[in-house]
């Protein structure tokens, strides 16, 4: 059951070809019934898994490999299904309101609901190579959301993009998983972390640790890898709330929380985590408060955001543990219902360029409420949800389990992170929503809320304030079974609005205080901030050059090899073989000169053997094609000879019929054929030539040699033959035997070649010329 | 034996790498000569007789070699023949054997 519902949003995507044209633009009603339903249906095991109880359904899937469809629904992966659902419902809802009749609506909602099961995928699997089959899978559908205007070039930039360092990240990550894997002889998630002590001390630990979180910091956009985040934002507004506000880019911080109680507690951990998450938040902050377009405002400030819950899983205390997974759930709504925003004050006005928007509130008074409560959460001004988590934030900068420059510096950036956070939320609210309008061109369509777009960011915003005011309502039920998830053990904390005089709250006050002073000077800061941060050199330039770069090589080393010069590809070929057979051979050891188990040799193969070598150089030096071919011919003879000698009568009969044959095939083309130049090529070449051929020569030499004298199997491999070829092939040849009873079916494939040859060379033979038609 | 096999290896790899297209048909013949004497010879030279049951011999020659070497020898004469016509054809057509003037023809 609960792996049909975790399966249901692929399989309810084979209905919208049917739905589509039935219901037009009211299909987004139907799809948005699959995530509230199984919004409902998660939301039913909150009573089991707030009690302490994971569930937990195992099916298997490729035992050999230890890899299990295994099904793990703790209080950490309820909490994420939860959203994933929940702003799932919501966002399908807005896209009803907010894509058009024309719009490829197929395509949309089959997406959506694809990526919605991948996430769903992601956070409820238990075990690691299931959780990156659904990791990529975000990373493709979300390629495919991103870049759903595909018409235009700036969105499939963003989307492939996005997909290039999600994909590369994901790659990463699985390298550790399977560190992992040797570490602990598992894939399953419980068992890897019931190992977590084994795992830390192991020496493969610090690479798997980087490979995973390098996985983690591509999805979660964590500098420098957030590059991809802004270009993003060319998708629907309707894909923007719902990746970056509750789903792909949460599933970096969900992989940071899974494997927390694995990876985490090491000062490794703490310092790659913590500090990466605390730059990210400084950096990502800083640069919003540049921006011009909303969504790139809202952008960088998911970015920042999401540094501080990273910040968070790096600090690895309890209470740090229990701020991320409440901070998680309020940037989910916070974020979900800002998008959602601006993306009715584009559908409305026309323009996300804040440098030509204002005074907004005079016609969508609603939609400016709603902006200011979300805007101010994510400030952190008190009596909403992001208060207090961000109060959260500053207790636990203030107790961090590592000593040293840490403990003044990560409260520090915490707060000045915040300074720049709370003064492009009023930038956000105030410089669109209030004021006067700046151009008199830009206004609304038509005066009033647009309701059937409002109603979800309403809800979202009035979540923020109910939880704002009782946080006691999610605690038990929600933030504290995720915490306890991320930590391996209960976690108790209590979510409080209110914890008296102390250092955070004089953390908040600084942050507000600094934060409206920076906001009325925008200008100044806004320009000391564009002072710092050129266009010349930065990361995007450095993304799009190497990609540049890339192809560059790539048409390099192709032309390179790819000459259309048949004699190249052998070069390289032969080249390869005498490098890797013959360097394997000098490294492994192999050569072996001394064991050999010779025939008795008399005058008469030595003279068979001075033959055939005078023959085949005899077609390499003789002047004329005549001479050559019966050169060759004449090893031919002396090849029979040896047959004859070797014990071989069949060969022998063989070899000289196909001899004489095609001798005689050589001389009817020969008449055709030009006469054989004096070969013109350059002395290099020929030494190159000569080297080659040398080498291979050599090399099948020792080769031979060293097979001998290692003499790996019995001197006669075919005794099953020789016994059997009486009794069950009932005959005396057993060459014979062998080949037409035993390996028939190799011999069909061989009379199948000779026709197929001699069929072509017919039609060769036979060939008009066509077009052309100026041959014979 | 070994040293000869090597020997006719390097003028087959020699020949293949030249541009004539006789010389390149003649090249893989050579090589297929080795490589069947190859064959053979790893399978133990004159270590008994030919592998005829019913003839009073107790020692065999290993049929196995034999019996690969035989398809092999027939399917290089058909891979020679069928080379051996696509270069006729290609240069009553193309008028050049030279393979680094074989660009394409006009109507490919």
């Amino acid at each position: 059951m609960l792996l049909i519902a975790i399966l249901l949003p692929f399989l309810a995507v084979f209905l919208l070809p049917f739905l589509v044209p039935v219901l037009q633009r009211k299909v987004g009603w139907a799809v948005a019934l699959v995530p509230l339903f199984l919004f409902a249906y998660f939301a039913g095991f909150i009573p089991q898994v707030a009690g302490g109880e994971p569930v937990i359904v195992n099916y298997q899937w490729v035992p050999q490999m230890g890899i299990d469809f295994s099904i793990y629904l703790d209080g950490l992966a309820l909490l994420f299904a939860l959203l994933i659902t929940g702003l799932g419902f919501f966002v399908v809802s807005y896209a009803v309101g907010y894509l058009g009749e024309k719009e490829n609506l197929g395509n949309f909602y089959s997406f959506i609901l694809l990526f919605m099961g991948s996430m769903l995928g992601v956070v409820t699997t238990g075990n690691l190579l299931v959780l990156y089959i659904f990791w990529e899978l975000t990373s493709v559908t979300s390629f495919l959301l991103i870049g759903f205007w595909f018409h235009r070039e700036i969105s499939r930039y963003g989307a492939l993009k996005s997909m290039l360092i999600t994909v590369f990240g994901g790659l990463a990550m699985l390298a550790g998983f399977i560190f992992l894997y040797l570490i602990t002889g598992s894939f399953n998630i419980r068992d890897i972390i019931a190992q977590g002590s084994d795992v830390v001390a192991h020496s493969y630990y610090l690479p798997a640790l980087i490979l995973i979180l390098l996985g983690a910091f591509t999805k979660s956009a964590q500098f420098p890898f957030h590059i991809w985040l802004p270009n993003a934002m060319e998708a629907p507004t309707p894909v923007s709330a719902y990746l970056h506000s509750a789903t792909m880019v949460k599933a970096g911080l969900y992989l940071l929380a899974r494997l927390t109680p694995a990876l985490g507690g090491t000062p490794e951990w703490f310092y790659l985590v913590s500090g990466v998450g605390l730059l990210t938040l400084c950096y990502g902050s800083f640069m919003a408060v540049r921006q011009t377009d909303l969504k790139a405002f809202l952008a960088f400030s998911t970015i920042s955001q999401l540094g501080l819950i990273t910040a968070l899983f790096g600090f690895s205390t309890k209470l740090a543990v229990a701020a991320a997974a409440f901070h998680i759930f309020n940037h989910a709504t916070f974020k979900g219902a800002l998008f959602m925003v601006v993306g009715i004050v584009d559908h409305e006005t026309g323009t996300r360029d804040i440098r030509s928007l204002g005074g907004l509130r005079e016609y969508m008074p609603i939609t400016a409420i709603v902006a200011g409560v979300t805007a101010f959460s994510m400030a952190g001004i008190p009596l909403l949800s992001g208060f207090v988590s961000k109060e959260m934030f500053f207790t636990a900068s203030l107790a961090l389990p590592m000593a040293g420059v840490a403990q003044w510096l990560f409260p520090a950036m915490a707060v000045l992170g915040s300074i720049f956070t709370f003064m492009y939320s009023m930038m956000l609210v105030f410089n669109v929503f209030g004021g006067k309008s700046k151009d008199p061109s830009i206004r609304p369509h038509h005066q009033g809320d647009n309701w059937s777009m409002l109603w979800p960011p309403v809800i979202l915003a009035s979540v923020n304030i109910i939880i704002g005011l009782f946080p006691g309502l999610v605690e038990k039920i929600l933030v504290l079974p995720a915490a306890s998830g991320t930590w391996g053990a209960p976690v108790v904390e209590h979510l409080a609005l209110w914890h008296g005089f102390n250092t955070p709250l004089l953390m908040s006050a600084i942050v507000i205080l600094v934060g409206f002073l920076f906001f009325r000077g925008q200008q100044a800061v806004v320009s000391f901030v564009e002072g710092v941060q050129n266009h010349r050199f930065n990361l995007n330039v450095l993304y799009d050059k190497s990609l540049v770069w890339l192809n560059d090589v790539a048409t390099w080393l192709t032309v390179k090899q790819m000459t259309g010069f048949l004699r190249d590809y052998l070069v390289f070929i032969f080249l390869w073989f005498a490098l890797s057979v013959g360097g394997t051979l000098i490294l492994k050891g192999g050569l072996n000169l001394t064991t050999l188990d010779l025939s008795p040799v008399g005058p008469y193969e030595i003279a068979l053997a001075l033959i055939i070598v005078g023959g085949a150089l005899g077609v390499v030096f003789l002047p004329t094609k005549l001479a050559a071919i019966l050169s060759l011919s004449g090893v031919g003879a002396v090849v029979v000879l040896f047959w004859v000698n070797l014990r071989a009568p069949d060969l022998a009969l063989t070899q000289l019929i196909v001899e004489t044959v095609s001798t005689i095939l050589f001389l009817l083309a020969f008449a055709h054929l030009p006469e054989l130049k004096k070969e013109v090529v350059a002395k290099s070449q020929k030494l190159v030539n000569m080297i080659i051929a040398g080498a291979s020569g050599l090399l099948i030499t020792l080769l031979m040699v060293s097979g001998n004298a290692t003499g790996l199997f019995d001197p006669i491999i075919a005794d099953y033959y020789l016994r059997e070829s009486l009794p069950l092939g009932g005959g005396h040849n057993v060459v014979n035997v062998v080949l037409v009873d035993f390996r028939g079916i190799d011999t069909m494939g061989e009379i199948t070649v000779i026709s197929i040859a001699a069929l072509a060379v017919y039609s060769l033979v036979k060939l008009r010329l066509g077009k052309r038609g100026n041959a014979e | 034996m070994s040293i000869a096999i090597g020997i006719l290896f390097t003028t087959g790899v020699y020949l293949v790498l030249s541009k004539s297209l006789l010389r390149i048909i003649l090249g893989t013949s050579i090589i297929s000569h080795g490589a069947n004497l190859l064959i053979i010879t790893m399978g133990g030279l004159k270590t008994g007789g030919p592998a005829l049951l019913g003839q009073g011999i107790v020692s065999f020659m290993d049929p196995l070699p034999q019996a690969l070497i035989l398809t092999a020898i027939v399917i290089n004469f058909a891979m020679t023949a069928f080379l051996m016509v696509l270069a006729y054809r290609s240069y009553a057509d193309l008028g050049t054997d030279n393979i680094e003037l074989l660009r394409g023809s006009d109507d490919e």
